[in-house]
């Protein structure tokens, strides 16, 4: 244990010295953080939007103040005709044309259906499937408005009964979403990433021959090499956590010490993957490499981060059973934006602790066989 | 007594048979040089010495511990200091030596006995805040033989332990391990370095896995009593190399900086037979001197007759 101690004593040290390794466990998560929070933003706000009103009734006026007073859309002008009605949309001017046609204020009086035209930009899917979804919204809350004021009765079914399909809910900001997911994923990358250089980095300098010429059993040597990572990656979750409480106005709902003990989990099976592959990888570039592809991409990809998992392929979705990230996430957004308590995720819980003990197994089984 | 003892060590990787049935004995402080060119399986030998690879067949004992059932107790009993000094850049010279003492359990009284020892030896004291990678090569070089002695071993495994470093710096390093031999410590040291191991008390040739010579520096000169070499300066030494393979009298010549080796035949044929020779084939010849062998001369002879066996 003295050993071991010794051995996590130096590592520190040397991590202390080493800007590379601090700043990609201290910068990059914050860069992330920053990237991610600002700029991979799925909520829509400011949809430009022009307006073709050939009816010019005070129904067609209360539809467009509605639509401008919903804060997603911002006035692009007014459109007169079908050419420039083109050439808006052609030009991204617009993303979306409200066209009103004539007798639409009369049709509503009457108590007829009246049908207005809402012409999309469907070239960013994602974005047009959002703005669909709140421009529906917003025309069936003014039918709603206009039935009540007629007096009429508010049918069960309303007028326009279309549920939008959209993966994020509105009033639900993304950023909510995406911060638990970043914490998994610059987790992934400051314990699995630096782990797997430091021992890799010990290989190509010849320390690590040195090392395995001294009385030291591999357990105390990987449980002081790891240790220091360990608790660097903590501190950085944590902080990641407080600047998006900050930054994002993520709510912590549920209990620190859940959050401390499902992040820890997750730490050391990050830590035994990069441990396993610097057992592998002969060069630091070599492990980065093997990194990338087993820790990094799926982490991005396959845990539920950013793509739903219940979206993909059978075959894909298995895949994402051995992917950490993925319980983890489960876990992490119940405790932050639900505010559930442990006892919900002992399944993901003991998934990540299976998980930590098969790669650490394995990395010392590989180590310890080194020999002979 | 004897530190080290080696019989029949082999090990194969796959079909490649990388040390061949090698034994020796080293003694107890004792200075053993191990020569070979790349390849010829000092590594492999040295590393299962160590007790970082187990042997395919054949035993070893290290200090007593025997290197295939006792690995561990090998590696309280030895000290290692590789050619890459292995040093963290990073930490300073305290830290790096306790970080090797933490290594192998070094504390309390012992420890600023030791660590004091270290830098005396290294001639780093004063120095103790320096980073390892600011260091110059002779010293980064004694600290690293520093740390590898740390704990006291009994044995102490060299492997190439002064590529990289000036020559001043070398001398000081021998002198250092001369000390240490004397002090009882038995060293174990790999060189490519052929005037490095005249250092040596005894010198082990291995070609191709196997032991190919084995002695001191002087009985292995003993190779050459009954054919002398005669040293030949010429304007156009590799031709008159070729000259001299068609000499019945010379048995082998070889390129020695801008000179020519010559091995004679026998005690009999004298330096003015090869002159003359040499200037029946167009050569002439500035100077022509009877030399004594030298250790690469014995090397390449040793190595040349294991090659063709």
């Amino acid at each position: 244990m003295r050993k071991a101690i010794a051995v996590g004593r130096k590592e520190f040290r040397q991590i202390a010295r080493d800007r590379r390794t601090l700043a990609i466990m201290l910068l990059v998560p914050v860069g992330f953080l920053l990237l991610f929070g600002y700029a991979l933003n799925f909520d829509v706000k400011n949809v430009s939007m022009a307006v073709q009103d050939r009816d010019n009734s005070s129904e067609s006026r209360a539809l467009v103040s509605a639509f401008l007073n919903s804060g997603y859309f911002r006035f692009a002008g007014t459109v007169h005709g079908d050419q420039e009605l083109h050439r808006l949309m052609d030009r991204g001017r617009a993303i979306l044309v409200l066209v009103i046609p004539e007798n639409t204020g009369r049709a509503i009086r009457r108590g007829e259906v009246a049908p207005v035209q809402v012409i999309l930009d469907g070239l960013d899917s994602t974005t047009g499937v959002a703005v669909l979804g709140y421009s529906l919204s917003v025309v069936r809350s003014v039918s709603n408005r206009l039935l009540l004021e007629q007096g009429a009765p508010v049918p069960g079914v309303p007028p326009v009964a279309v549920e939008p399909r959209i993966w994020y809910n509105p009033e639900l900001r993304s950023a909510l979403f995406l911060v638990p997911g970043l914490i998994g994923f610059i987790g992934m990358i400051t314990a699995a990433v630096s782990t797997a250089l430091s021992v890799v980095r010990e290989k190509e300098r010849g320390t690590w021959e040195q090392v395995r010429m001294a009385p030291i059993n591999t357990i105390s040597y990987i449980v002081g090499k790891t240790i220091p990572y360990l608790g660097l990656s903590i501190v950085s979750s944590m902080g990641i956590v407080l600047a998006a409480m900050v930054l994002f106005d993520l709510p912590m709902r549920g209990s620190w010490l859940a959050l401390l003990l499902a992040t820890t989990l997750f730490l050391l099976a990050a830590l035994g993957m990069g441990l396993l592959v610097s057992t592998i990888a002969e060069s630091q570039l070599v492990a980065f490499q093997i990194v990338l592809i087993l820790a990094f991409l799926p982490t991005f990809l396959l845990s539920g981060f950013i793509f739903p998992i219940q979206n993909m392929p059978v075959v894909i979705q298995a895949i994402t059973y051995a992917v950490p990230a993925r319980y983890f996430l489960v876990a992490l957004r119940g405790i932050v934006l639900k505010g559930v308590g442990l006892g919900a995720f002992w399944v993901q819980l003991a998934a990540l602790v299976a998980f930590a003990v098969v790669v650490l197994g394995l990395a010392s089984a590989r180590l310890a066989r080194e020999r002979g | 007594m004897s530190a080290i003892v080696v019989r029949d060590l082999t090990r194969r990787f796959g079909k490649f048979v990388a040390v061949d049935h090698v034994s020796f004995d080293v003694r107890e402080g004792e200075i053993f040089g191990f020569l070979g060119s790349n390849g010829a399986g000092k590594s492999t030998t040295i590393r299962m010495l160590c007790g970082l690879l187990r042997p395919t067949s054949g035993t070893a004992t290290v200090g007593g511990a025997d290197v295939g059932t006792d690995p561990e107790g090998v590696k309280t009993r030895i000290g290692y200091m590789s050619q890459r000094f292995s040093l963290y850049e990073k930490l300073t010279v305290d830290q790096n030596i306790r970080f090797y003492a933490g290594l192998y359990g070094i504390s309390g009284e012992r420890f600023d006995q030791r660590r004091a020892f270290v830098l005396e030896m290294a001639g780093l004291r004063g120095r103790e805040d320096m980073f390892a990678r600011d260091l110059p090569g002779g010293w980064r070089q004694r600290l690293a033989l520093g740390c590898a002695i740390l704990h006291e071993p009994p044995i102490l495994f060299l492997d190439e332990p002064t590529g990289g470093v000036d020559p001043v710096s070398r001398r000081e390093f021998w002198r250092l391990i001369d000390r240490l031999s004397g002090s009882g410590v038995t060293v174990l040291v790999t060189t490519h370095y052929l005037d490095e191991a005249e250092y040596c008390h005894r010198i082990a040739i291995i070609h191709a896995g196997r032991l190919a010579a084995l002695g001191s520096s002087r009985e292995l000169k003993q190779l050459f009593a009954s054919r002398p070499i005669v040293e030949i300066h010429t304007s156009r030494a590799v031709e008159a190399m070729r000259a001299l393979e068609g000499m019945p009298e010379v048995e082998k010549s070889s390129l020695f900086g801008t000179a020519v080796h010559a091995v004679l035949s026998g005690p009999e044929v004298g330096p003015e037979t090869v002159s003359a020779w040499l200037g029946r084939h167009g050569h002439e010849v500035s100077a022509i001197d009877r030399v004594q062998p030298s250790l690469e001369d014995v090397f390449l002879d040793v190595v040349e007759k294991a090659g063709r066996a």
